[in-house]
Formats: structure tokens, C-alpha cells, sequence
């Protein structure tokens, strides 16, 4: 398929690899060349909290394609390499080390990092972070039993990092400002489960935490709460969400919000000029509003369509957004975005580890919370897609299939 | 190193040497065999790593676990030799392994 002669994309992570390897499955025979400030090439992240922190997993597994598919695919996979600056008039991007490109199409798959917390004793030895491959094998040696281990913010990473932490028998302590676990992503529900759940496995998880800093003078020692007490610890691990990376593009001249502003097509403010992934803010097509996600799914489906995009083809499917989180021996999948739900229905008994949360809103599905519950999972996110109303009392029905469900409220 | 062989919905054949231990997906994905997603690497997570077991193998490679089996209920183009090639572990007695994938993983 033609297009512009020459592609950039900035960012080798999933939704950079994934733009890359579109446009070379839809037969763009031009010049693409991926650049990643990391050393590694484009590789899966969720399982840097999972199974490759618990070390069942090497490094190689978790890449998106082996080595050899770039110079088989003509793909120049630049690593180790930030930008420097983006040109929009001379349509060339400056590097901080070696020749600039020049592109005809460009693509801004940045990303984000970890949110830096704003206390004394931030900066300490000790004081992790997990985004990236190289930070996990920062964490990973230092994960050994019998250490205290205090995770600051519980949220997918936390939560993910402090169920491995007391699987590897570390004395895991979570500090969480708000009044529940997941407060950003699920129902109480589904917090108030985990929260026990974690709690069963010895973890200590303090919801309301008012941590005000960290101590230690070579290496951490401790975090010290608003009420005086300090937590003793040998570890503090950091996963108060992130920030996009969009400053290059900011300096730019590209529109900017919470996020690099697309539209549809994943196209910013200067026509050749894209963002996906966890940079971009963008239209979240069954919601009738804009934002940034934060996924695997997010990710790959950027990449497609900003590869359509450039190449003049069909626009690819847009699917509900969807997330998973692994937890000791727990599968949460969750499908759509349950912010503004005016009902939940519980379907199940949390105490049986199988069961689900339906999220409405003027009585349509707006998202699902599964915990191993594929079935409710997989017609939920068909029902929320399909923006159809859902009868409450047979969502609650456990002798109702799912299935069954499903088929009443599509017909 | 046992052997499996990836047919797409084509019928275009493509034989390659698996490890112990990977997974018939990571395999896939390791040498590049197209019409394999998936999206999610390999969690149980998203269904985009269907395929259909030769039925010479079926009783070799197993029964699906139930987490897998809810997955697979609701996937698209289901058959009785449906698997997620991500649940499926290279063994030395799976040598030969031939597995089929559909037209789309959507």
C-alpha cells in the first residue's frame, strides 16, 4: 500500500511497535523508523508486575516481536534514544544523540512515567519506581523475603507488586490516600474484596494513608505518617499513577490537554502529525467524551488506526476499552469505563472469588468489573458495546446464564 | 526440539521448532507465523490467540482450563478443537503438533 515516504514514530513501546508493525501488515513498503528512549525494543509492560516480577518470565519473552523481525521487515529500530525536539515546519524530529529524521508522516507513542510523589525523602536510595523493564530489575533482587516493603498508592501496579510481595514472603505494608483500593478504576465492591483479599495474604493495607515523607539516611528506613507514626521499611515502592509525555509536543505546538489531543483518526492538531497510547487524549467512542487510557488495548488499537490513517485505508474497529489486573490467584477483567454509573449490580457472592459488578447508567451497561469470571466479562463488554438497556434483576440472577443474558438483551 | 505447524485459513503451511515450556502463541509469535494476536501476551485475557487443535492431538494437548473454557464460549467461530494457544505448553510428547487458525481473531 503507498503513503508518505518516510514514517517516524517516537516511542517504542506497544502502541510505537504496534504502529509500526500495521503499516508493514498493510504492505507500506516506505522508510519507518521506530525510536525508543529505552534500551530494550517494544515490549509487553503488564507483566513487569506480575509474572516477570515474581520471576517466572525472562526478558526476551516479554518482547512484542523477536530482534530479527526489524531488519527483516526494514523497520530502523533506533533504542536508547530520547527526542530532543520536535520540528513541525522542516517536518524533522532532532535526537538527543545522533542525525535528526526527517519525516512526511509522524507518529507520538511517548507514553508516561510515574508520577513523582511531592515529599521529603522522594529521591532516597530505596525509593522505587515500575514502569519499565530496567526498573523491574532494579526491584526485582531487592524483593527478597523477609524484607518490609512499603508501596505507596493502590492501584493496579501497587496492588499487582503487593500480592507478589507477600508471594515472594515480604512484609508488604500498602499506604492509599483514599478511602478504597482501586478508588480510580472499580466500584466498592470490588475494593472492599481486594482489600481483603490482600489482607488474608498478610498485607497490611491502610486506606486513608496521610503519608507526609521518607526516611532514611544512605537507603530508606522508614515513612512517616501525619500522625508521627513511622513505618519501618527496607523497600518503598511508588505507584501513584502517572503523567503523559507530551512536552516535546507541547514545545511543538500541538494541542494539548491531559494528553496530546487527537481526533478519531489519532490525527493532532497538524494534519501528518499523530499521538496514540497512553500519551494521547482521545475521542473514547462509547462515551461521547475524550481521555486518556491507560492500556494494552488503548495501545494496540492506536496503532492501528494510525496506520489506517496514513495509509488512506478503512477505519479499524474501535472496541470498549478493556483492562486486566492478576492478582495472587485472581483474574480481574474489567470492560468499559464505570466513571458517572447511576447503578451497580452485584452478580455472585465475593466470598465464592467468582463474581462480577455491572455498572449502569439510565440503565444501559456502561462497564464491567469481573473477578474470574470470564463469561460476565465477555457479555458484559458485548452489552456495552452495544449501548442496549439491561434488566437489573437478571443481571443479579445467577440462575439466568450469561449467555442467556446476553441473547435477551441483544435480540 | 518438538516441531509445531501453523496452518492459516488459507491453507498456507508454516513449520517451526518450538521450545519446552513456551507456549504454542509465544511460538507464533517468536517466528513471526501470522494470524496469531494476541493482544494481551498471553494472560487468558482477551481470546485473540484462538486456534483449532489437529484432532490427532486433541487428547495430548488436554482440556482446556475452566478460565479458558468461559473465554473460548463466547469467542468467535468456536469448534470442539478450539484452544487459546497461549494456555497451550510445549511438551516433548506435543512434537509434530498441528494447529489451525481461524480467519479472524475478532
Amino acid at each position: 500500500m503507498t503513503g508518505p515516504a518516510r514514517i517516524a514514530i517516537i516511542g517504542a513501546g506497544q502502541a510505537g511497535g504496534q504502529a509500526a508493525y500495521s503499516l508493514r501488515a498493510a504492505g507500506y513498503t516506505g522508510a519507518i523508523t521506530l525510536i525508543g528512549d529505552e534500551p530494550a525494543p517494544p515490549y509487553q509492560r503488564p507483566p513487569l508486575s506480575k509474572a516477570y516480577l515474581k520471576g517466572e518470565m525472562d526478558a526476551d519473552r516479554l518482547y512484542l516481536k523477536p530482534l530479527e523481525y526489524y531488519a527483516e521487515h526494514n523497520v530502523d529500530l533506533v533504542t536508547g534514544t530520547a527526542v530532543a525536539k520536535i520540528d513541525l515546519a522542516a517536518k524533522r524530529i532532532e535526537l538527543e544523540k545522533g542525525d535528526p529524521v526527517v519525516w512526511d508522516a509522524l507518529v507520538i507513542a511517548t507514553g508516561a512515567r510515574p508520577r513523582r510523589l511531592p515529599i521529603p525523602g522522594a529521591a532516597l536510595p530505596g525509593v522505587l519506581e515500575l514502569r519499565t523493564l530496567e526498573d523491574v530489575d532494579r526491584l526485582r533482587p531487592l524483593m527478597t523475603a523477609g524484607k518490609r516493603l512499603v508501596i505507596v498508592g493502590a492501584g493496579y501496579i501497587g496492588l499487582e507488586a503487593a500480592a507478589v510481595g507477600a508471594q515472594l514472603g515480604l512484609h508488604v505494608t500498602v499506604l492509599e490516600a483514599a478511602p478504597q483500593v482501586l478508588a480510580r478504576v472499580a466500584g466498592p465492591e470490588i475494593s472492599a474484596f481486594y482489600t481483603a483479599e490482600h489482607r488474608a495474604h498478610g498485607s497490611d493495607i491502610r486506606l486513608g494513608a496521610r503519608l507526609v515523607g521518607l526516611e532514611g539516611g544512605e537507603h530508606v528506613t522508614g515513612a512517616r505518617m501525619a500522625d508521627g507514626e513511622v513505618i519501618p521499611c527496607d523497600l518503598v515502592l511508588i505507584g501513584v499513577g502517572v503523567l503523559p509525555n507530551m512536552e516535546i509536543a507541547q514545545q511543538a505546538g500541538l494541542t494539548s490537554a491531559n494528553g496530546i489531543v487527537v481526533d478519531q483518526w489519532m490525527r493532532t492538531s497538524h494534519p501528518d502529525v499523530y499521538a496514540i497510547g497512553d500519551v494521547a487524549f482521545r475521542p473514547l467512542t462509547h462515551y461521547g467524551c475524550s481521555g486518556r487510557l491507560e492500556s494494552v488495548h488503548n495501545a494496540i488499537e492506536g496503532g492501528k488506526i494510525a496506520s489506517a490513517a496514513i495509509l488512506g485505508a478503512a477505519m479499524p474497529a474501535i472496541d470498549v476499552p478493556w483492562f486486566w489486573s492478576d492478582q495472587f490467584d485472581l483474574k480481574l477483567q474489567t470492560a468499559g469505563l464505570s466513571t458517572g454509573a447511576d447503578a451497580r449490580i452485584l452478580r455472585g457472592e465475593p466470598a465464592s472469588r467468582s463474581f462480577a459488578v455491572f455498572y449502569l447508567k439510565e440503565g444501559k451497561m456502561i462497564a464491567v468489573d469481573a473477578v474470574n469470571a470470564a463469561p460476565e466479562y465477555i457479555v458484559g463488554k458485548k452489552l456495552v458495546a452495544a449501548s442496549v438497556r439491561v434488566a437489573p434483576a437478571e443481571l443479579a440472577d445467577k440462575s439466568i446464564s450469561m449467555k442467556d443474558i446476553g441473547a435477551r438483551a441483544l435480540a | 526440539m518438538p516441531k509445531i505447524t501453523y496452518t492459516d485459513a488459507s491453507g498456507a503451511e508454516r513449520t517451526v521448532e518450538g521450545k519446552n515450556g513456551m507456549t504454542v502463541m509465544e511460538t507464533a509469535i517468536k517466528h513471526n507465523v501470522p494470524g496469531i494476536d494476541a493482544d494481551c501476551g498471553g494472560a487468558c485475557a482477551c481470546a485473540t490467540c484462538h486456534v483449532y487443535v489437529d484432532e490427532a492431538f486433541m487428547e495430548k494437548v488436554g482440556k482446556p482450563s475452566a478460565m479458558e473454557q468461559s473465554m473460548l464460549d463466547f469467542a468467535e467461530n468456536v469448534k470442539p478443537n478450539s484452544r487459546l494457544s497461549c494456555q497451550i505448553k510445549i511438551r516433548d510428547d506435543l512434537d509434530g503438533l498441528k494447529v489451525t487458525t481461524p480467519e479472524s481473531q475478532h
